[in-house]
């Protein structure tokens, strides 16, 4: 009880931080929001018993900060607020997110035979299951020698998954190279 | 950018080598505790980021160029793909095959392939991340001569 | 209490949906891929979790039947930890592509920048 409590105001603390990083005024003050709403994830993390998750959230947020800072920092928004078209959206999103919550109670959020379990009632049941996670729990240790369960899914029983991911990483800073390289720019402009 | 004052130099200093020291402990031991390639190439990108902040850009110019990351990176990449490849030659081979000894548990040398996978995968993300880092925060002086808007 | 913070999650995920659709300034287009990405991972983490479980590594001189009664589900887990560095790297490309749009036009506004083409 008392952990659901704290998770629950940490949430709850997790969207009044976003709430301000999209409708604060100033640019800066809503990338320190997102960092506060990114922190609290990190808290919530620990309490759910994910410390794999909890280590790289924490310097994930504080990279993402220097980075968005360092661009707010050196440049000028000229932006404008449009307030019409914001209250217009939140009202279709209102809309969108009742019927997503009615969906999610359809489902069976209630009880643990529907699509999504009850909180703090995983899948997975005892060790003598069939699920896949707790052979995962069960023969991590004999199977690959690896004491931490998360690091031999992600590099022995997935590692598939790890491949892919690794692409994606490739493929994505590639891809911010391409974007900023001046060479081939400087000539064009040159030129014209 | 310039960098920061002297202070700021000197704890970065101190600081720096040892933050990068336990991204690689974080690397090494991420099969018996939280961490991993991931968070240990992260953390070692967070101490290159730390010491550039402080030391300023030029100095930072000087001593990494861009494709030196971006060598590392495809080193690490390459790395993970060849450690998957050796599965074919080990006994019922196949794509990511763990083919060496798992040892025992809560050793350092338990595991097989998982620490030598993580240490790639650390070469990757950390040389990446610092790569796209260096030329987002170094790289744009195109912003300030600008031709006039 | 555990219904209400699923549908808590959801209001974080629709937060991040609201900022991608109304928001016409490049940075809160940024942050709210940022706040998706949050609610997603949040929800993941939320689903696999065991009331009062522990973290699911092996304690020395722990057996594997226990680890498998007690530790959280680790699969969820092994996921977002991929994700949450996929999200890094999303969030540099997208800071790149927000850099070049300023050097070209000087201005974050998606509508000025619509104005300025041709």
């Amino acid at each position: 009880m008392g952990v659901e409590l704290v998770i629950l105001l940490l949430i709850v603390f997790m969207i009044i931080s976003a709430l301000i990083a999209v409708e604060a005024s100033d640019l800066l003050s809503a990338v320190i929001a997102i960092g506060a709403a990114g922190f609290a994830l990190c808290a919530i993390d620990l309490l759910l018993a994910a410390p794999d998750l909890a280590f790289p959230q924490v310097l994930v947020e504080i990279i993402t900060l220097v980075i968005l800072i360092r661009m707010i920092m050196t440049r000028q928004d000229t932006s404008r607020q449009t307030p019409k078209d914001t209250l217009r959206t939140a009202m279709v999103m209102l809309a969108c997110g009742m019927f997503l919550i009615v969906v999610f109670l359809a489902v069976g959020g209630m009880n643990t035979s529907g699509t999504i379990p009850s909180f703090g009632r995983p899948v997975m049941g005892s060790f003598d299951d069939t699920g896949v996670s707790s052979q995962y729990l069960f023969r991590c240790a004999q199977d690959t020698g690896a004491a931490n369960v998360v690091m031999g899914i992600l590099l022995d029983y997935r590692a598939y998954d790890t491949l892919g991911e690794a692409t994606v990483i490739v493929v994505a800073i590639l891809g911010g190279y391409a974007v900023l390289r001046r060479i081939g720019r400087k000539k064009r402009e040159v030129k014209s | 950018m310039r960098g920061m004052s002297i202070i700021v130099r000197i704890i970065v200093a101190i600081l720096g080598g040892l933050v990068i020291l336990y991204g690689l402990y974080v690397t090494l031991t991420g099969h018996l505790a939280p961490g991993g390639g991931f968070v240990g190439g992260v953390i070692i990108m967070a101490g290159i980021t730390m010491m550039v902040l402080a030391f300023g850009g030029e100095r930072a110019r000087e001593l990494m160029k861009e494709h030196h990351c971006q060598m590392l990176e495809g080193f690490g990449a390459l790395a993970f793909v060849i450690i998957a490849l050796l599965g074919f030659f080990a006994a019922g081979s196949c794509f990511f095959k763990n083919f060496l000894p798992t040892g025992k548990v809560h050793e350092l040398t338990s595991g097989g392939m998982i620490p030598l996978s993580n240490v790639a995968i650390a070469i990757k993300v950390g040389a990446g991340l610092t790569g796209i880092f260096l030329a987002l925060v170094l790289g744009c002086r195109s912003a300030m001569f600008r031709k006039g808007k | 209490m555990g219904i209400a913070i699923y549908i808590l999650a959801f209001v974080f995920i629709l937060l991040g949906v609201y900022a991608l659709i109304a928001k016409k300034n490049v940075i809160r287009i940024i942050i709210g891929i940022g706040i998706l990405e949050y609610g997603v991972n949040l929800l993941l983490v939320l689903v696999g979790y065991r009331k009062g479980g522990m973290a699911p590594i092996l304690a020395n001189g722990q057996s594997s039947a226990n680890l498998a009664g007690r530790a959280v589900d680790p699969l969820p887990q092994a996921m977002v930890l991929t994700s949450i560095v996929i999200g890094l790297s999303i969030t540099a490309l997208a800071v790149a592509l927000a850099i070049r749009l300023y050097d070209k036009y000087g201005t974050f506004d998606m509508n000025d920048i619509r104005d300025l083409r041709g």
